[in-house]
């Protein structure tokens, strides 16, 4: 995957952080730890951090499941760019696929878990894939309100923002702490 | 932190004590963990999940396949949990439906369909 040249706005830099891992499932909880890290430095509120430390768990295990099936020698990007009243996270895979079927229910009864295993992501079905990829996506939209997955002809991006939260004058929080009201 | 798993029994179940993280890297510990316990004829299992510091989707689709083995053996699973951001994931992906889910172990343990 290409590096992606820093966004600007305008004469601007963009604080941006972009990693990128070799696709093992290792590397998964190091990259939820640097996305809270760079998102507490952006002013995420605490009480968020979980949810971007699951939902960016849950992007790149899905990125490193098919990467293992598929591309295993790609790396998997994932960025971190700071906007004026945002923090986006993108997660970029290398597995061209469709989108897989919108219906959880159905998903977890797909699961089969022969496919979680180090070595045995390439032999699980499709199906099971798919069902695995529809259950993450349904974590990723309960917890974060901005989401969108894009599936495009080189494979697809996760792309997720919270808020930020913005100091008045008097440096007391008066961002919305919304991010922490998943539907239940 | 790093997945921990001990087990004991408690009158005819089998008590499965999880601390840590479960996510896609550590999920197959547990999954062996299960399958060992199934084939040793343990169909009667409670997972205790009190001590989970995260969990995410891999580590639902381990659970779920612990739930489809003891079932084939006419068995339960039964999850110990509350948590709030633990729980909130189940709620999500609407496995509340589908695992009993209870406040303590002693009621996990006595609790029968």
């Amino acid at each position: 995957m290409r590096p992606s040249p820093p966004p600007t706005d305008g004469d601007a830099v963009v604080p941006t952080v972009t990693v990128s891992f070799t696709p093992l499932p290792a590397h998964v909880r190091t990259a939820r730890f640097i996305a809270a890290s760079v998102a507490r430095r952006a002013g995420v509120p605490e009480t968020v951090l979980d949810e971007v430390r699951l939902a960016v768990s849950e992007a790149c295990s899905l990125a490193v499941r098919l990467h293992r099936a598929k591309a295993p020698d790609t790396p998997v990007e994932l960025r971190m760019v700071e906007e004026d009243k945002r923090f986006r996270v993108e997660v970029a895979d290398a597995v061209p696929r469709e989108r897989p079927v919108d219906d959880v229910e159905l998903a977890v009864e797909l699961v089969d878990d022969e496919g979680i295993g180090n070595n045995h992501s390439a032999g699980s079905s499709s199906a099971d894939q798919q069902a695995r990829e529809r259950i993450g996506l349904a974590v990723i939209n309960g917890l974060v309100d901005d989401v969108e997955v894009d599936y495009l002809a080189g494979g697809t991006v996760v792309a997720m923002a919270w808020p930020l939260e913005l100091a008045d004058q008097d440096g007391a929080p008066s961002g919305p702490a919304s991010g922490s009201s998943a539907s239940s | 932190m790093d997945l921990s798993l001990s087990t004991r029994s408690e009158a005819d179940r089998t008590v499965v004590v999880v601390g840590g993280e479960i996510d896609v890297y550590t999920a197959p510990k547990l999954r062996e963990q299960l399958i060992d316990l199934v084939s040793a004829g343990n169909y009667h299992i409670v997972v205790d999940m009190e001590n989970v510091e995260f969990l995410d989707s891999t580590g639902l689709g381990v659970l779920v396949g612990g739930l489809k083995r003891v079932r084939a053996h006419d068995g339960s699973l039964r999850l110990v949990c509350t948590q709030e951001r633990i729980l909130k994931i189940f709620r999500i992906t609407g496995l509340t439906k589908v695992f009993p889910i209870h406040s303590s172990v002693d009621e996990a343990v006595a609790a029968t369909d």
